[in-house]
This record gives structure tokens, C-alpha cells and sequence, in this order.
């Protein structure tokens, strides 16, 4: 068994092998390996008894489900319109320049991911970015500076 | 239980129906036909296209009517201008995100989506077309089904084939918003996913998203080859369907005219796919009483139930899904796949050609035929046995192309051999109908007598039940199958692979405890294969099955043991079923295949 | 002056909820029901349902198992005050789902928590540890489990909600069935807006009166605020319901309002003429309290693009007209702006989203016209070539 599947099989037991199981599980392999691997996703379905296209079809549903390789600290910028009015344009900019990869893409060493997401839920306190599950409100291109800086030291 | 009844009006006309029925169905009663897309008789409600959007008296939203029951006094307009105005929007923003290509579609003029434009005279496109150039890719790894994404309306009703009706699942809705599509496990090729071939979907896509992989040119050039020599061979669910290409009714029995047709399409000869469904009987028949002896008998730990081998979806599914049972299925190839080796080997011979100058071409209700023709393991003659598999529906396209009036056709014979069938072979093409040619043969075989029902019609594995089970008490047996003497013989028939499962789970648990299996891929067997005239339903599907058991009466010989040709075959080339030619021409093995 | 309008603490007060449970546990269903439907309270989240008829409904029901559903996938743009209630008066919230558990007759609730969100579990699952010891003690039979959202905006409509919790897409349903008859795998569910619960809770204590003398005829009671946009004081407001959007904006507002969008992404775009005689709730405009003030350095056509962006990424996409009308609908606007189309063209598109209202399957597309048509006829000079 490799590591990913032991990590689902682990899961199943936790949450029980029932379809409503599924979500909890796939967020749980998100949060352990910050995306859904085709090995993730095969066992999921194995666990579950359920056809890989409809964990896939499920998983490619949820914008935090992502299917594609992420890094290991997954920056979402809010897009929505009141922070789009206070400036996240700048911040993305920002981060685009200190970590050099560009909106969408992940750093090559694979720690760094920098998206866009819809409404966080801080229009009052915008821009606002979540960092994994962290929230990040009123960000300005300094603030964001230090935070990301911060996690750069992380490692 | 009696049900309430509820009473409405649908444009002004009162009528009176059962509780639970859509508004569809009851404007369907009163003869107004309500456009749908998303809908379909197989399958669950969807309720996702719009276009059949009503107007209720009194509600602010148009409700979908396939979707929503009726109410006590509920007022409907089924073509108000609000509803006229909305179908024609739906229309057109469908329009707006399909690949509107028409002249050059294999749907041309069998579309769903373009009669519906024309119903609603859309000309001028509105509305910004949507569909880029980089959507227009087709996916054609598999040698069944093509897949076209810029043809999508995304109505969802293969997803619900193949989840509702086969239990498969290798078509999925993935992604949201405008992204929404329909998809396979990580959007890989048709061809690596546990998709069966069976081609449910295609008999239910609307447009042309999903359509078969079309092989007609190729044959066509095959046939003009002058150094090719072609045969083809017909399977006996096509001879009951291929009439509804040209308009005729559902079961219309064609055999004689689709002979015809198919001699002046210029084939080389006709040949009949019955008489290896003859041959299966006998090899097959033989297997099961085979496995019985050394499970009885010789104490020996046999796979059984026995499982038939003549679907090709059925094959790929239990490969997929249930390779531990790999050695259940009978190890007879299907028809198509006997017939092709043995035309290139036995009737090459009779007939003095090469085999590398023949060309085998089947007809066949089916697309996953496509998918077996292919196998690696299909070259018993040394040669590829079976070089083309035309689906019914590709062959109403070829008759259409060269121009020949079918309805007016004479009937022919098929050549002679391989073109001798029973009443046996005919009957394989409904659901339970390999079971019944099994158990007039294995029975007599045994007994020395004819299977105890009214004229040979062994109702019990009939009709459209999803899962049916029947024993068979044997009595009196010859001396030479006394280990069978008083044995009940339990079986069990399932068709469509959602059904399919059902019955592998029973088996898989212990709770049934059966000799034999019949399993179709395709609901009510081949006469609803994937390769069928579209469109499907079980009205159809019925008057199909009808006219496949009318044609098994009206042959002369309905016991494939009593085939000539099967004797003379047994006679002078295979000498006895399972024997060492059978084993390498007529007899195949299976692959495990990884469900997930 | 215009009058003031009055701020309500019934919402972030805190109050002991294990003592209104207790009492409440000692009356019958049907009358708490009777107050709540008596206070006239209608659903928090958006769509303005009334509170009592849902329960009473759930409750009328017969069934071997019920599920209360609290609705925390507070997605809508510009709305935030769920979030804030969780973070504040969590135990409100909880004891909220318990009074609606035992007058419909449920003994399990779930919160259905936007991913967004996250942040909140480890609090809220202390909360909850230490509510069902008080529950315990009540000898009251409820439990609480979380559900995580993932990500998706419709999974805030309650069929689509369910469909997620059932771990599919989350698409909406069919209805009928409506989720009081058969909501969370079959089962009578009630599913409830976070501020809706807590002001149950708050006429379970204080009785349906003194939320009654609140507000108007249609829109009883106060209403918590997310005001954002171009505004002084940005932030989380419990008022009275029954002020005009003049009233509103001239206590937010910059001074240079221009335009405010009531009700979020989904609600309506009221242009400065039109304050004076817009009245913020049932009768006018509704709202699930989102209230994003735009002044007049803003470009329309860039806040309806935003929008219909949102709209088109989050549709489900199982429907026509809202997967496919959101994608025309932007795509329309840009065009015209670039003078790709003609400015009639946007008439085209209005017709449109007509039929998106009252064809789609769900919500969603039925209110995306809203802004649509808003925004084009009070600022269809801006959104032109």
C-alpha cells in the first residue's frame, strides 16, 4: 500500500465508506497533499465503491477540490467586486513579483500557489487572501510583502 | 395501491390523472407534444434542459414539465408566447454552444437539436457562438464510440445511461459554469476508462456528441477492391430493426430484403451470423454440461454458474468490474467472433480462396462488436477474423448512399454454407433468447427429449424484467448423463449491466445459487443494442423482441442441434464440440482490467 | 434630518440560551411554532420564506428521521454577517438549531459551513462539545455535526446544499419534492439561514412580540447589514427594517453615492434617484443583508462584468438557461462595449435574462436578471461603446 493509500483507506475508516463520506475525505487528502492526485482519486473510488469519474467528476465541482498539482501554501486572492475596487490587482501583482510565477501557476519548488477566488467573505475589510485555511484581510502590497516573506522563512 | 387522482387543465382541455404524473406525460394523454431534450423514456428525470418549460397559471417560474407533477387544478399553457419566447431562447443558447456543422454531421437530419431549431425557426444565430476552435477536437480512441465535445448540449443523458441503466460510469459531468462538461476520469481517451463500448449512450445523445466509429468508406472500398473477396454476416437482432432506417416499423421482420440490399451493395456473399449463434449453442451447451459433469461428478472445483460469453459489453464490464470471475464466462467466443475465423479457415477452403484476399464485414446491433473485432486474442484464422463490424444504422447508411429503394425489395436466401440458421440462433437477439436456445438443445441432449414447454417457447426467460430467474427439473435422463438425473438446473437472465451487477452481487454473496447465466450488456438484449435505430424505448424495444420470436416460429428448424450445417461443419472439420479446432478457432479467454 | 435609524442588538447580545432552551423545552411544539410564524419572521438567507411555516411544515411530516440544516455557505458577495454571528454568538446559533430540532422533531443537525470558512472549525467544535454537555443536562436528545463546504457559491441554494452533504456535485433539485418533505437523503429537513436560527431563538425567549413591533407589515423585525463598497464605516450592522435607501446612505455613504447595490451580486443596482423612494426589505428591495455602496468614480459596466464573471464560474451548469444565458450575458456586454454588437443588442440580452428568471431551475439563474437588468437601464451609458 502507498503512502496515499493508506492515507484514503485511513480516511474511510474515520468518516465510514458511504457516499456521504466523500467530501470529508477528499478534503482531507486536499489539506494532507494540497491536491487530488489521479493515485488519491483511484482510491477514493476504490474505498468508496464508486466509478473514478464520478469521485473526479464530484471533486472537479469544488473550486478547493483542485486536480492539479499544488503547492504546499496555496494563496487565494479574493476576486470579488469590493475587493477588485480596493485593490487586489496590486496585491496579486505583488506576489506575482516575489515569488516570480505568474496568476494560476505554482513555484518550482512546489511550495507556492497563487490563484483566485470568489467572494471570501471580508467585502468590508477587503483585499483580503486566504493562505491555506489562514485568512488575511486588508492586505496592501506591503502587508502582503511581509506575510509572504514570513512564509518564505516557514519552509 | 390505487392511486388519487388529480385533475387539471392543460390548454383549456380538462383531464383527470393519477397522482404523481408529470405535467408531460399527462399532456402526452391528451395528445400535445410537449419538445424535450434532457428526457428520455429509459432513463431518470433530469429536468435540465428547460426546453420543456410550460406556463402555469398563477406562478411566477415556468416549470420544467418532465420534471414536475401535476397538481389538483393546476392550469397549463404548453405554447403561450412566454413559453414560445423561453424555448426559443433555450434553443438558441443551446444552439450558441454547439458545434452547429450540420451539412457535415453524421446526425444530419437525425437530430434532436437541429429538428428543434427548425421547429422554432432559428436562423440567424442571436446569440455569440461560443464554441472555439480548440473545442473542436474529437476523441476517437475508441474503435466503438467517437466523442465530440463541440456537439455537447450537455443534457446529461449518457451520464445517466451509463450510471442508471449500465451501472458503468465512465461518462461523469465534471467541472461547473461555463466550464460544465461532460467527461471521463480525468478527462482521459474513451478508449483507457472502463467505458464497455456498449454504446447505450450513443442510442440516447440527441446530437451527434456521441456516435459510433463509422467504418463505411472502408468497407465500401473493400468492396470495390477487385482483389477482395467480402463476405458478410448478419447478426439476427439487425434483420427486426434495420427497417425503422427507412421508416418501417419497429420489429418489422426485413430478413429477405436486408439480404437483398446487401447483394446489391455488391458483398461477395451474404452469409448469416444465426448459424455461429447455432454453433455457440453446441459449443457452449457442451461446455455447461462439461463444467456440471466435473462439478458433480468428478468432485473438481469448477467455476460455475457458467456465464454466456456473447456480449461483447457484458465482457469488458466483467473484465472491468469483476475479474475475479473471469472463469465463469463460458470460454465461447461470440458468434460475430466465431464466424470470422471460420470463414477464413473452413469456407475459404470450400470455396478455394485465400484468406489474405477476404474481407469479413458484420452487421451487427452493436458497437462494442467494434471494440471485440479489435482484441488482440481475435486472430484464430491467422489473419484479423473479423475485418469490419457496421453497425444496423450504418448499414441504413449505406443502402441510403447507393441509392436502394429497401421497402420495395424482394426477399433473397443467404448464400449457402454458413448462411443456415435455426429458430434457436434468431431468439439471441431478445434478452433470455441464448438461454432458451441453450435449454432446447442441453435438455434434449440429456433427455432424448424435447424441453418440456408449448412449442418450444420456454416463456419463463422472456419479456423485459430486469433480472429473471427460472429452474428446469431434469428427469429421466439417458444413461450417459445419469449424474444429471433429478438435478434442478437454476438460471438466471439479466440484461443491461445495471441489472447485470445486480445478479454478480447475488452470486458474489452467496445468496443465488445458479448454473447458468445469460447476460446482455444492452437492455432487452441486442434488439436494444448500441448500434440499434435510434430512437430506443421500451415500446420499441418490445415490438423489436416480438418480432424476433415471430421469426424463430416461422423457421423451419428452431433447435440448433438440428442445423445441417452444423452437423456437416462438426462432420467434416471441427469432428466434436470443445474438441482441438474448436478450442482454437471458436474459443478465447479474458483479460482482467482494472475497475478503478 | 431624516430619522435615525435604529440599531437592534438582538443578534450579538448575548443571552443564556440554556435557559431558553429549558423553557421552551417545557411547551409544546406547536406554540412555539405559532410564535414564530406570529412574529412574521422570514428566512435570513436571502429568499425570505417564512421561518414558521418551514418548521411547521418539517414538522407535520412523518418520518423516522428529520434533519435541521444550518445554512453557513454564506457565499453571496458582499454578505459576511454569518460569519460574524458564528464568530460571535456561536452558542446562539447552536441553541437555535436545537429549538428548531425539537419543534420539528429532529435529533440531528448539521452546519453546513463554507470552505471559505475553515478557520472557524476549532472554535465551533468546542462550542459544540460544550453545547451538547448543556444539552445533555437538559436530558434534550440533539446533536450537532459540521459539514465543510468546498468551495462552490450554489451549494448556499438548500437542494444544492444537500446534494453536497450527500457528497455529490452540488447541483440543485427538482421541486417539488420541497426539502421539508424530503430533503437530506429523503428525509423532512429544515434548512435554515445562521441569523434566522438565532432570531428564532431570540422569540423563544422574548416571545414573537417585541420582534413583531419591529420593522414594517412585510419585513418584520431588525436584519443584520454587511455594508461594504465605497463607505466610511464598512462593517456588521443589526438595524430596523422599513428604512429607504436614502436613509441608508446617508448614514454610510460617502457623501458621493452613486449607486447601491442591495442584496448582493444577485440583488438589485438602485441608482441615486431611486433612494428616496426605495424601501430596504419585502415590499421593496430584499435583502440577505448584503449592502455594497458604489460612488461616482466607479465604472458600471466593470461591476456588472465582475458579476456576471461570478455568475458565470459558479452556475452549476446543469441548466440551460443560466449555464449557458450567464455565458451570453457576459459576453454580450463585452461585446457591445467594444462595438462588436450593437448598443439594441442589450435589449436582446434583457429579453434574455427574462427567460433566465423564469426558466432556470434554481436561484441562481432566476436572480442573476437582477443585477443584469438593474444596471443596464439605470446605467446604460456606461456600459455601451
Amino acid at each position: 500500500m502507498t503512502r496515499i493509500e493508506e492515507l484514503v483507506k485511513e480516511q474511510a475508516e474515520k468518516h465510514g465508506r458511504k457516499r456521504t463520506s466523500l467530501m470529508p475525505i477528499l478534503q482531507a487528502v486536499v489539506s494532507s497533499e494540497h491536491y487530488l492526485s489521479e493515485e488519491a482519486m483511484l482510491a477514493v473510488a476504490k474505498e468508496l465503491d464508486l466509478s473514478t469519474a464520478d469521485v473526479y467528476g464530484t471533486a472537479s465541482f469544488y473550486t478547493f477540490l483542485d486536480t492539479v498539482p499544488r503547492g504546499k501554501f496555496i494563496i487565494r486572492v479574493c476576486k470579488t467586486i469590493t475587493c477588485h475596487m480596493k485593490g487586489k490587482d496590486e496585491v496579486i501583482r505583488t506576489i506575482e513579483d516575489i515569488l516570480k510565477i505568474k496568476l494560476g501557476d505554482t513555484t518550482t519548488d512546489g511550495k507556492f500557489s497563487l490563484l483566485q477566488a470568489n467572494c471570501l467573505g471580508w467585502c468590508h475589510k477587503g483585499p483580503v487572501m486566504l493562505i491555506n485555511d489562514e485568512v488575511y484581510p486588508e492586505v496592501s502590497p506591503e502587508k502582503v510583502s511581509e506575510i509572504i516573506n514570513q512564509y518564505l522563512k516557514k519552509g | 395501491m390505487s392511486k388519487y387522482k388529480v385533475n387539471l387543465k392543460i390548454n383549456n382541455i380538462a383531464i383527470s390523472v393519477d397522482e404523481g404524473t408529470t405535467i408531460l406525460d399527462a399532456a402526452r394523454q391528451l395528445n400535445f407534444k410537449i419538445p424535450t431534450l434532457c428526457h428520455h423514456d429509459d432513463l431518470c428525470v433530469a429536468g435540465n434542459c428547460r426546453v420543456c418549460v410550460v406556463e402555469q397559471k398563477g406562478a411566477r417560474l415556468l416549470p420544467a414539465s418532465c420534471a414536475t407533477p401535476v397538481s389538483e387544478g393546476m392550469e397549463i399553457q404548453t405554447n403561450s408566447l412566454k413559453v414560445r419566447q423561453a424555448r426559443k431562447h433555450i434553443v438558441e443558447l443551446l444552439l450558441s454552444e454547439h458545434n452547429a456543422d450540420c451539412t457535415k454531421c453524421f446526425k444530419n437530419g437525425s437530430c434532436e437539436l437541429q429538428e428543434m431549431s427548425n421547429d422554432y425557426r432559428i436562423g440567424d444565430h442571436v446569440f455569440l457562438d461560443l464554441v472555439s476552435e480548440k473545442d473542436k477536437v474529437r476523441d476517437i480512441s475508441s474503435p466503438s464510440i467517437e466523442k465530440d465535445d463541440s456537439k455537447c448540449i450537455r443534457c446529461q443523458r449518457c451520464v445517466r445511461t451509463c450510471d442508471n441503466l449500465q451501472a458503468v460510469s465512465a461518462l461523469a459531468v465534471t467541472h461547473k459554469g461555463n466550464k460544465m462538461r461532460i467527461s471521463t476520469f480525468l478527462d482521459k481517451p474513451m478508449n483507457d476508462v472502463v467505458c464497455t463500448n456498449c454504446g447505450q449512450c450513443i442510442n440516447r445523445c440527441p446530437t451527434a456528441a456521441l456516435t459510433e466509429r463509422n467504418y463505411i468508406d472502408e468497407v465500401f472500398d473493400a468492396i470495390y477492391d477487385p482483389n477482395k473477396f467480402v463476405v458478410v454476416q448478419t447478426a439476427p437482432a439487425t434483420r427486426v430493426a434495420i427497417g425503422e432506417e427507412f421508416g418501417m416499423e419497429p420489429g418489422s421482420r426485413v430478413t429477405g430484403k436486408m439480404v437483398t440490399a446487401l447483394r446489391r451493395l455488391g458483398f461477395d456473399k451474404v452469409l448469416d451470423t444465426d448459424f455461429t449463434a447455432d454453433l455457440t449453442i453446441m459449443e457452449e451447451g457442451t461446455e455447461l454440461l462439461t463444467r456440471l459433469k466435473e462439478a458433480l461428478v468428478d468432485g473438481k472445483d469448477v467455476a460455475l454458474p457458467m456465464l454466456t460469453s456473447c456480449s461483447p459489453g457484458w465482457i469488458k464490464f466483467q473484465e472491468h468490474l469483476y475479474p475475479e470471475y473471469l472463469d465463469n464466462l463460458s470460454t465461447c467466443k461470440s458468434p460475430q467472433q466465431m464466424f470470422g475465423p471460420l470463414a477464413k479457415t473452413y469456407y475459404a477452403e470450400k470455396i478455394n480462396k485465400s484468406p489474405a484476399d477476404m474481407v469479413v464485414v458484420s452487421i451487427m446491433p452493436c458497437t462494442a462488436k467494434k471494440f471485440e473485432a479489435e482484441r488482440p486474442e481475435m486472430r484464430g484464422s491467422g489473419y484479423k477474423d473479423v475485418d469490419f463490424v457496421l453497425t444496423t444504422r450504418e448499414l441504413g447508411r449505406m443502402i441510403h448512399q447507393a441509392g436502394i429503394d429497401f421497402e420495395k425489395l424482394e426477399d433473397e436466401r443467404y448464400d449457402s454454407i454458413l448462411g443456415e440458421s435455426t429458430g434457436a440462433a434468431v431468439i439471441f437477439g431478445a434478452t433470455g433468447g441464448v438461454m432458451e436456445a441453450a435449454l432446447r438443445t442441453a435438455y434434449e441432449l440429456v433427455t432424448g427429449r424435447e424441453v418440456p414447454f408449448t412449442n418450444l417457447n420456454i416463456k419463463p426467460v422472456r419479456g423485459m424484467e430486469g433480472v429473471k430467474e427460472a429452474s428446469v427439473k431434469i428427469k429421466d435422463v439417458k444413461p450417459e448423463w445419469s449424474f444429471l438425473e433429478g438435478v434442478e438446473l437454476n438460471v438466471a437472465i439479466a440484461h443491461g449491466l445495471s441489472n447485470a451487477k445486480i445478479l454478480m452481487d447475488k452470486v458474489k454473496s452467496g445468496e443465488a445459487n445458479y448454473h447458468f447465466i445469460e447476460v446482455m450488456a444492452c437492455p432487452s438484449g441486442c434488439i436494444g443494442g448500441g448500434g440499434q435505430p435510434i430512437p430506443t424505448n421500451m415500446e420499441i424495444r418490445k415490438k423489436r423482441a416480438a418480432g424476433i420470436y415471430d421469426e424463430d416460429e416461422a423457421m423451419v428448424i428452431r433447435k440448433s442441434h438440428d442445423n445441417p450445417e452444423v452437423a456437416e461443419i462438426y462432420k467434416s472439420f471441427l469432428h466434436e464440440p470443445l474438441g482441438h479446432k474448436s478450442h482454437d478457432l471458436l474459443h478465447t479467454h479474458y483479460t482482467p482490467r482494472k475497475r478503478h | 434630518m431624516e430619522k435615525q435609524i435604529k440599531k437592534v442588538d438582538l443578534i450579538f447580545g448575548k443571552v443564556d440560551y440554556a435557559d431558553i432552551l429549558a423553557k421552551s423545552l417545557k411547551r409544546t411544539r406547536d406554540e412555539i411554532i405559532l410564535d414564530v410564524i406570529d412574529s412574521g419572521l422570514r428566512g435570513r438567507g436571502g429568499a425570505g420564506f417564512p421561518t414558521g411555516l418551514k418548521w411547521k411544515f418539517a414538522k407535520n411530516e412523518e418520518a423516522d428521521q428529520k434533519y435541521v440544516i444550518c445554512n453557513a455557505d454564506e457565499g453571496e458577495p458582499g454578505t459576511f454577517k454569518d460569519r460574524e454571528i458564528l464568530t460571535q454568538v456561536p452558542e446562539k446559533v447552536l441553541a437555535g438549531m436545537a429549538l428548531c430540532g425539537y419543534c420539528i422533531g429532529a435529533s440531528e443537525g448539521y452546519i453546513y459551513l463554507r470552505g471559505e470558512y475553515n478557520f472557524l472549525l476549532p472554535s465551533l467544535y468546542k462550542q459544540i462539545d460544550a453545547f451538547h454537555k448543556k444539552l445533555k443536562e437538559l436530558k434534550f436528545d440533539f446533536n450537532i455535526k459540521i459539514c465543510s463546504g468546498s468551495g462552490a457559491y450554489v451549494c448556499g441554494e438548500e437542494t444544492a446544499l444537500m446534494e453536497s452533504m450527500e457528497g455529490r456535485r452540488g447541483e440543485p433539485r427538482n421541486k417539488p419534492p420541497f426539502p421539508t418533505q424530503q430533503g437530506y437523503l429523503g428525509k423532512p429537513t429544515s434548512v435554515n439561514n445562521v441569523e434566522t436560527l438565532v432570531f428564532a431563538l431570540m422569540i423563544g425567549q422574548e416571545g414573537p412580540t417585541k420582534f413583531k413591533e419591529l420593522g414594517t407589515f412585510d419585513s418584520r423585525g431588525s436584519k443584520v447589514f454587511s455594508v461594504s463598497g465605497d463607505t466610511p464605516t464598512p462593517g456588521i450592522y443589526e438595524l430596523e427594517l422599513g428604512m429607504t435607501l436614502e436613509q441608508f446612505v446617508n448614514e454610510f455613504g460617502d457623501g458621493d453615492t452613486k449607486a447601491v447595490q442591495v442584496g448582493g451580486a444577485s440583488g438589485f443596482c438602485v441608482a441615486r434617484k431611486d433612494f428616496k423612494s426605495t424601501l430596504i426589505g419585502f415590499e421593496g428591495i430584499p435583502t440577505g443583508g448584503s449592502m455594497m455602496l458604489f460612488n461616482s468614480s466607479r465604472s458600471m459596466f466593470n461591476i456588472l462584468n465582475d458579476y456576471l464573471e461570478f455568475f458565470e464560474e459558479e452556475s452549476c451548469g446543469q441548466c440551460t438557461p443560466c449555464r449557458v444565458g450567464c455565458q451570453q450575458l457576459l459576453k454580450g456586454i463585452e461585446a457591445v462595449k467594444k462595438g462588436v454588437k450593437p448598443p439594441p443588442y442589450l435589449e436582446e440580452l434583457q429579453k434574455l435574462s427574462d427567460t433566465m428568471r423564469i426558466a432556470s431551475k434554481c436561484g441562481l439563474g432566476q436572480s442573476v436578471p437582477n443585477p443584469f437588468n438593474s444596471i443596464i437601464k439605470n446605467f446604460r451609458e456606461e456600459i455601451i461603446y
